[in-house]
């Protein structure tokens, strides 16, 4: 049996459907590492962590934020429930950069008061938004 | 016969307000597109949430996270979603009538409520009945991560608080003109219908199955609570509309019965003042 060719990609998020149509690869950030996805992969479930997904279609590829959520890969579809998503085009790069400056200052800070965690997942957001950015333009 | 200046004022006022209901009407009604815009594209989310929900469920036992646990039915919240403003018709009235019924039905449970939104925390509030939580300001632009708050809170309750069951009351949006009550259970999640259709597939997992329905569980909530604020804020506005638009009518109607009737007290003192003159020549003459 030929592999199929192409994979029919959805994206969506609470707000709304950001993406639906084929494409020939994609790249997502699963909870364990990047993850790639090419026509014909098997059924799979996983968690997506913070990153940037990609996908490529007619050799264009499109990169966008991603901030955790699902991946369900079917026969010929894939579908990915992200919390929050936004399209490279859509980042808000100075909120971002500023984002990363505020938490940068809390992690250095050494105040005891400072929620490490927190402060450590909106850095790494803030730094995947940068690159999602920054990806665009190449 | 009244006063021809008082008809007059009456009728001027009638045209003010009329002026104020119709530029609320349209209001809304440019309010209530985007509302429906925003409904229409969570859509597919919840759509594929439930897919993947369902798909998952047939291969964790089901007492495999507190979420899923039935409790029994003794201690109930219920999330009432009420407008933060009124001139909009039935619309609040509706949900509060609906949820006395409902905790009439229920009189020998525990029952505590949630309320979102001024109107209904008025009127609650006034009456004395158990409120564990209210909200306002949350129906004017619901965003996912009010939903996501609502929803942690919600979770939270149910799991730490001692509570049996969780209710939604809301306004469900069918059309401009039409919106009904809803009272669903959203905690525990109810049983997910397994698929026996021989669609099972096998899956790969990157994490431990639990570890991803855990995950997913909560997830589904808020996406639950999302929906039901956007259906409650579409049916708002739809409601809103249709109530400034029967005023509008209302006024239209008003000015239309006083500018007669200001028509014939006018006519009436010409009248009047023509059978003076006409009475008085012929005394003269």
């Amino acid at each position: 049996m030929a592999l199929p060719e192409k994979i029919h990609l959805e994206i969506v998020t609470p707000e709304k459907q950001l993406f639906s149509g084929d494409v020939d690869s994609l790249t997502v950030p699963s909870a364990g590492g990047y993850m790639g996805i090419l026509p014909g992969h098997a059924p799979l479930l996983a968690e997506l962590g913070i990153g940037e997904i990609s996908y490529t279609a007619g050799g264009h590829t499109e990169y966008m934020f991603c901030s955790w959520g699902f991946l369900e890969v079917l026969p010929g579809r894939v579908v990915i429930l992200a919390q929050a998503a936004e399209l490279a085009s859509d980042i808000d790069i100075k909120r971002a950069e500023e984002a990363k400056v505020r938490a940068e200052k809390m992690l250095t800070s050494g105040d005891p008061g400072v929620d490490y965690a927190a402060a450590q997942l909106s850095l790494i957001r803030a730094i995947s938004r940068i690159e999602a950015h920054r990806r665009k333009k190449v | 016969m009244a006063n021809l200046r008082d008809i007059r004022r009456r009728i001027r006022s009638a045209g003010n307000i009329q002026q104020i209901t119709r530029a609320m009407k349209f209001v809304s009604a440019a309010r209530l597109r985007k509302a429906q815009e925003r409904v229409i594209a969570a859509r597919p989310y919840a759509r594929q949430m439930v897919a993947v929900l369902n798909s998952i469920a047939t291969r964790v036992p089901e007492q495999a996270h507190p979420l899923l646990a039935q409790h029994g039915d003794r201690k109930i919240e219920l999330v009432v979603i009420t407008a933060d403003r009124g001139l909009c018709g039935a619309y609040n009235t509706n949900i509060i009538r609906q949820t006395l019924e409902f905790m009439g039905e229920h009189s020998g449970q525990e029952i505590e409520l949630n309320i979102l939104g001024k109107r209904g925390r008025d009127f609650f509030r006034r009456r004395a009945f158990p409120v564990r939580h209210e909200a306002t300001g949350v129906l004017q632009k619901p965003s996912f991560a009010d939903a996501a708050a609502i929803a942690k809170d919600l979770i939270e309750d149910f799991v730490n608080g001692g509570k049996d069951q969780v209710w939604l009351v809301y306004n469900e949006f069918k059309s401009v003109v039409q919106q009904s009550v809803v009272i669903e259970p959203l905690l525990p999640i109810q049983r997910l219908e397994h698929t026996e259709d021989g669609s099972r597939l096998d899956y790969l997992y990157d994490q431990p199955p639990a570890q991803i329905f855990a995950n997913l569980l909560p997830r589904h909530v808020e996406a639950q609570v999302f929906r039901a604020l956007l259906e409650a804020a579409a049916s708002e506005h739809g409601a809103r509309m249709s109530a400034m638009e029967a005023a509008t009518n209302n006024a239209a109607e008003m000015i239309e019965g006083l500018t007669l009737y200001a028509n014939k007290v006018r006519q009436a003192g010409i009248t009047k003042e023509l059978i003076e003159v006409v009475s008085g020549a012929a005394s003269t003459g």
